[in-house]
């Protein structure tokens, strides 16, 4: 039946749609603060798809409790660590993207990417 | 038992992030000392690796004691190792070349932090080279990253910091990309490590189950890792970053950064996805187009413009798609022409930016070609290392790039499909870089005539003053020659070395 993937999928589909989301904005928006949050939602969607592929239904956490130490009592915990090296980095690239926005910003007083660079080529430098 | 040479790749790793951060306490001039001994460590080591390699076969290294599909691995081979000499040497030349103006255009305070970046840019280099892993290597493209968009950033004009934005968006987009490339393949697969992604890959592709996944991640990761290395039509950033920051970033930028991504993604396909697959999916005939798009199009731009470092820089646009015009030949001499053209384009892009800073120098740092007339006169070895550059460019016979142009041909001979369009494009281009870096060479060997009489800064820069430059640039020639007359070797050690990978 068409649409049978897409309906026993839907949640990685909603993750790749909001992929798709904060790709077109980092790439399309003009304004700096903008395409930060863009990149934030790109990288959100792959974390949230990671947390569903690492999700089997019925089993909890990877953290014995209870005494019981059976593996199939637990859900595949190397996408949850995925997503924390994940996160990681996505932390520290949003600083660093802040910190270069911050430094365009005291310089010309705009947050619109194209303007600066539109200035920076009339002042021929 | 294994043997002690095994450990080189991963010392290699946590000497560069130990490096990095104990410069971090040292001045500037210490610091410069730690990364030049550092840079050459780490040559010396990958040199051993290749050595060893030659012998015994590849090996891989297990971290931590926990075996295969768990496990973090590091993978020593030919290719690896030869590339991490390769690698460390531009990187030493291109820092040695432009000590002086690390001096001159960072803040004192902050050149400890250059050194730093730099460091971290080898270690993520050598650790892209050696990774047995992806999630690993995605990892490393990271640290890439943020140190390279670093060594931009660090000459504090507008113009760099602009750049840096740019090219860090560019690089998320291609990292976010590649990102969900490796998760998918990882959903596919159940594995992380190279050699177990590649057994399900096979076991998937003979069952002819999830084709379309799988389409879609190969395209995903190749996508990715071709934004990032600045293949046309993603090379809006490219020559403003290595236009206008200080003269051993962008010789470091756009001869070593790019080609580690490229290397991942030769890794990739050899080792990940495997050959025949990544053939077959017709993938490579998007790749194609793109390269072909490239050589033209970086040519046309770099005609175009009246400044030298920039010309420079689209020349690289050009000479990056000749490099994936190699891989997407889809044969395997396309692939040693592709290895073989990062190595000559990495010698001649970083000779010539170093050669040209030293040309600008001589002309009152202007960059204007109108104002660069006779400059090879003023400053001798810098205009003889750029016109070497221009030649070897070019395609000049004794140089590298006539080799690499020798080769592209000869494996596009192999490729009914691929043939006409590859001679076409490399006919044009060759004609294209003829006349705009022959142009630049004519006007750099043009007699001045008193025409910059009684203006400053246009002074003869004597060989005394600048030794270190001077035997920068005479490696860097040599470099070039031996590239262009000992190839045969070096072929036989790339292919070599491919063979290693399947």
């Amino acid at each position: 039946m068409f649409g049978e993937n897409l309906l026993n999928n839907y949640a990685e589909a909603v993750s790749m749609i909001i992929f798709a989301i904060g790709f077109t904005n980092l790439l399309l928006h003009k304004n700096l603060i903008k395409k930060i949050i863009g990149l934030n939602i790109m990288d959100t969607a792959v974390y949230l798809f990671l947390a569903l592929k690492g999700y089997i239904k019925g089993r909890t956490a990877p953290i014995i409790s209870n005494g019981v130490i059976e593996a199939d009592k637990y859900i595949n915990p190397i996408p949850s660590g995925l997503v924390l090296t994940g996160i990681v980095v996505s932390v520290s690239v949003t600083a660093l993207m802040l910190a270069l926005t911050i430094r365009l910003y005291k310089r010309y007083h705009t947050l619109d990417l194209d303007e600066i660079s539109f200035r920076l080529r009339k002042e021929g430098r | 038992m294994r043997d002690f040479v095994q450990n080189f790749p991963l010392f290699s790793i946590v000497g560069c992030l130990l490096s990095s951060s104990t410069s971090s306490l040292l001045k500037g001039r210490a610091a410069k000392w730690v990364n030049t001994i550092l840079i050459m460590l780490v040559g010396a080591m990958s040199l051993c690796v290749m050595i060893y390699c030659l012998k015994n076969g590849p090996f891989v290294y297990i971290m931590g004691h926990v075996p295969a599909p768990w496990g973090n691995e590091v993978r020593g081979g030919v290719l690896e190792g030869g590339m991490g000499l390769f690698f460390s040497s531009i990187m030493l030349l291109s820092m040695m070349g432009g000590r002086k103006k690390i001096l001159e255009e960072i803040e004192d305070t902050k050149q400890n932090l250059y050194y730093i970046l730099v460091n971290l840019m080898l270690c993520s280099l050598i650790a892209l080279v050696y990774t047995n892993d992806l999630f690993t290597a995605y990892v490393f493209v990271e640290i890439n990253t943020i140190s390279a968009c670093g060594l931009i950033a660090i000459r504090q004009i507008g113009r760099t910091i602009e750049a840096a934005v740019r090219y860090m968006i560019m690089s998320l987009l291609g990292s976010g990309l590649f990102l969900v490339g490796v998760c998918m393949l990882y959903d596919l697969t159940g594995h992380l490590l190279m050699s177990n992604i590649k057994e399900s890959v096979a076991l998937l592709s003979a069952s002819g189950e999830f084709r379309e996944p799988l389409l879609i991640t190969i395209a995903f990761i190749t996508m990715g890792l071709a934004i990032k290395s600045a293949l046309f039509p993603f090379h809006a950033w490219l020559p403003d970053a290595y236009g206008y920051s200080t003269i051993s970033s962008a010789a470091i930028l756009s001869s070593l950064v790019s080609k580690g991504y490229i290397f991942l993604l030769i890794k990739i396909i050899y080792r990940v996805i495997g050959f025949d697959i990544v053939h077959d999916s017709l993938l490579l005939n998007v790749v194609f187009g793109f390269s072909a798009l490239g050589i033209i199009f970086g040519s046309v731009s770099a005609m175009k413009e009246d400044d030298i470092r920039r010309m420079v820089s689209y020349s690289s646009v050009a000479q990056i798609g000749y490099i994936y015009l190699g891989i997407s030949l889809g044969t395997k001499e396309g692939m040693v022409a592709a290895v073989f053209q990062i190595l000559a384009h990495a010698a001649t892009k970083s000779m010539l930016f170093i050669s040209a800073i030293g040309l600008t120098d001589a002309s009152n740092t202007s960059r204007k070609f109108t104002d660069l007339t006779g400059s090879a006169y003023r400053n001798k070895i810098a205009g003889m290392g750029f016109a070497a550059g221009s030649l070897s460019m070019v395609g000049i016979p004794l140089f590298s790039g006539f080799i690499s142009k020798l080769l592209f041909m000869r494996a596009a001979v192999n490729n009914y499909g691929k043939m006409m369009p590859t001679m076409i494009v490399l006919a044009i281009s060759t004609i294209l870089n003829a006349i705009y870096f022959m142009k630049t060479v004519v006007r750099i060997y043009s007699p001045e005539r008193n025409l910059y009489e009684g203006r400053e800064g246009f002074v003869k820069i004597h060989t005394k003053d600048q030794v270190f430059y001077t035997i920068t640039v005479i490696i860097f020639i040599a470099l070039n020659v031996a590239l262009g007359l000992c190839s045969d070797p070096i072929l036989d050690l790339i292919s070599k070395g491919l063979d290693m990978f399947a």
